[in-house]
Order: C-alpha cells, then structure tokens, then sequence
C-alpha cells in the first residue's frame, strides 16, 4: 500500500472478458506477513559460539541488486512470452485526456481488417476504456489498479493468461494516465510510446523528463486543434529530443486522420522487424 | 515518484535473500541511488520506515549512496557530469547526451545477524 502515490498490489481487478455479467474477478495478492517475531536476541548462540552477550555478531551481505528486481523478473517472462508467441507489445502511456482511447479507437477501426490486435486497459477504475475497445470489436481486458498509479509486469501477466493475445498479433496495453510512475516500471513491452496533445503545454517533456526519455516514440496528437491553440510544435520536439536525441515523433489527430499513416506505417514497420527477428 | 513501491522492492529482496543467507534480523541497509533515478531520497526514508515495521527489518538503519549523473556528449565526445536530463553538456552546450551513469536503485549490501 503506497501512501504517497497511493501504489497497491492488493486492490488490482482484472476484468475478464468472458465475464460478460460485468463481475469482477478480485485479484488480491497476497502479501505474506508471516514474519516471526523472535524476541530470543541470544548472541551466545551463534556460530562462532563466543559467549558474550550483547557482543553483536552481525555480518555484512553483499546483495547488488536492483531494487525493482522483482518487477524486472516478470517483465522479462512476459517479454519472452511475446518473443515465443511473436507479439508487438506497445506501453501507451500520457496524461489523462491526451486521447489515448480514441486514438486506439481510430488505430483498431484502420488495421483491424488487415493486423491482429488485442488490448490491455489500465484505469484506476471503471472497465469504461476495454468497453470503447470492445465495441470495435477487438478483445480488450481492463485493469482497475485501485488505487495504484501505474501497471506493472505481474499484472501485465495475469492479464495475458486470461485475454490470451493472438499469435503475431499486436497487443497495445494503455497505461494508467501518469507520466511519472509507469517510466519505471518495465511491463516486458517492445517499445513505449508516450502521446502528448496539443492541448498540453510544450514542455512536457522537460516537466516529465524521465517518460519522455524512457520511450521510442512520442505521437503528438490532435494537432487538428493547432489553428486555435498557442502551441509551439517545433519548440515541443526540441524539448523531448533534449531529454531523448533518439525519440521519433509522429504529428498525428485521431479526429481529423491527419497523420495516422504515419503511425500505421510505424506500426507494420516495427512488426514486420519483430517478425524477422530483429 | 513511487518511494513507496520501491520501498516494497527492498522489503520483498530482504525477505527472499533471509532464506537464501540464512539470517533473521536486518541492522542496516545500503541503498545505491543515481541522481537521474528519480528517487526522493527523503520520500525514501519516510517510506522505509513504515513498510520495515513489524518486519525483519524494523528499525534498520537506511545508508544512501547518492551517485552522480554521467552522460557522455556525442558533440564533444567527453564524459560530463549531468545533473538533470534535460540539461546541456556543460562543455559544449548541445543536448546530444547519451546517459552513462547515475540512473541505479540497487541494493548494495546489508548488515545482518
């Protein structure tokens, strides 16, 4: 339980898809508090077996270990999982309301007679987001984190035994709206895409350095918009390439279609990649 | 960001490496934190303090090796020091900095009994 950012493993739902009566599988993990408390502190039992109490015998451990060891763990199973079963893997991630849903909307109604694509919703609540996915006719999963701000690994894999994506398929997961916690927090994904509008400020990418640094490529949405708005896209560009030289950005509206080619053509190009195992 | 979460990662390696080195009580903690980690080292210790309670762990002291933002500049070719991603290469200027070091959360050692 996080009481700062409000992190929790124990409140996560995963909705199945198959549940169509809208139950919600209640996904408690179990934190195990089985801690034993041994109020015994006999320092003269120790393996040295010097009888001098309250002599500490303590030792040091050299660990060197990653703090997000744990999470890294199951991002890398899930990212084998891909590799075996040929999937792209994209981590959708932006603020709330850059357009994400209706971006994946527009992306789903396009591709879906030509690619296979599946996706995984990450909100802190309502099944809202995998309804609007559904309703294009795609298999979506919702994740309610609770009170939680980000997806991590092991609920990407729980989510993959129940939506069961298609072989050489391409799966988005959409993160929970945040650009803070989901940059740390590898899901086993290809690559991370971050969506910025128009309707957000310029620099965003300076105020979020570390999402805009963690992903390939940024996607700059509703740019149908420009006409009304004081948004300098030249000077966005140039802030997310002083936080990442190597970020690609796509200028694209969801609305209008403007530049959702591009977009499309990143996608089958990053696939077809992927397929020929690069 | 998430000192919290983090906070739970530490415990979790804590608990896991109890089994594996065969000791009961954790006295103390180094944390290794880059300076582009994100980390809030004060978060951290707050946070620490309260997912070690009732633990094996509780009451350990926390050490907290802050290590320095290293980049190195494809303009100038050198090795500099980088105090925030967005920063510019303090020889030369330009934002062409691929980052090299400070971006770690590890744990390095722990003092147990």
């Amino acid at each position: 339980m996080c009481t700062v950012c409000g992190c929790s493993e124990g409140e996560t739902r995963i909705d199945e898809q198959e549940h169509t009566h809208g139950h919600h599988h209640d996904h408690v993990h179990p934190h195990d508090h089985a801690h034993t408390h041994d109020q015994l502190h006999d320092y003269g039992q120790g393996p040295a077996h010097a009888h001098a109490p309250g002599m500490s015998q303590s030792r040091m451990v050299q660990i060197e270990q990653d703090i997000l060891s744990k999470n890294n763990g199951y991002a890398a199973s899930n990212r084998h999982w891909f590799a075996e079963h040929g999937i792209l893997a994209l981590n959708l991630v932006s603020s709330p309301g850059s357009g994400k849903t209706t971006l994946l909307g527009r992306t789903i109604d396009d591709l879906k007679a030509e690619m296979r694509l599946s996706v995984i919703e990450g909100d802190q609540q309502t099944a809202h987001d995998a309804e609007r996915i559904r309703a294009t006719g795609v298999s979506a999963l919702q994740i309610n984190t609770g009170k939680g701000c980000h997806l991590d690994a092991h609920m990407i894999g729980h989510a993959l035994d129940s939506l069961q994506p298609e072989q050489n398929s391409v799966l988005f997961i959409e993160n929970v709206g945040n650009l803070v916690c989901p940059a740390a927090f590898d899901l086993g994904e290809a690559h991370k895409v971050a969506i910025l509008s128009v309707t957000e400020g310029e620099d965003k990418p300076l105020k979020y350095p570390d999402m805009f640094h963690a992903a390939d490529l940024m996607l700059l949405n509703k740019i149908d918009l420009l006409p009304h708005l004081q948004f300098d896209v030249d000077q966005c560009i140039d802030y997310a390439r002083r936080v990442n030289p190597r970020i690609k950005v796509l200028q694209v509206s969801a609305t209008s279609g403007e530049g959702m080619t591009n977009w499309y053509q990143w996608l089958k190009t990053t696939q077809q990649l992927l397929l020929i195992g690069d | 960001m998430h000192e919290m979460s983090l906070c739970e990662g530490v415990m979790q390696v804590l608990k896991d490496q109890a089994h594996e080195q065969g000791y009961s009580r954790v006295e103390a903690v180094w944390l290794e934190i880059g300076e582009l980690a994100n980390v809030e080292i004060e978060s951290m210790r707050f946070c620490f303090d309260v997912v070690t309670q009732g633990t094996l762990a509780e009451q350990a002291k926390l050490e907290i090796i802050e290590v320095p933002g290293q980049a190195w500049c494809m303009q100038c070719g050198k090795t500099v020091a980088l105090k925030q991603r967005f920063d510019a290469c303090p020889e030369c200027s330009s934002y062409q900095l691929q980052v090299t070091g400070g971006e770690q959360m590890m744990i390095k050692e722990l003092e147990v009994n």
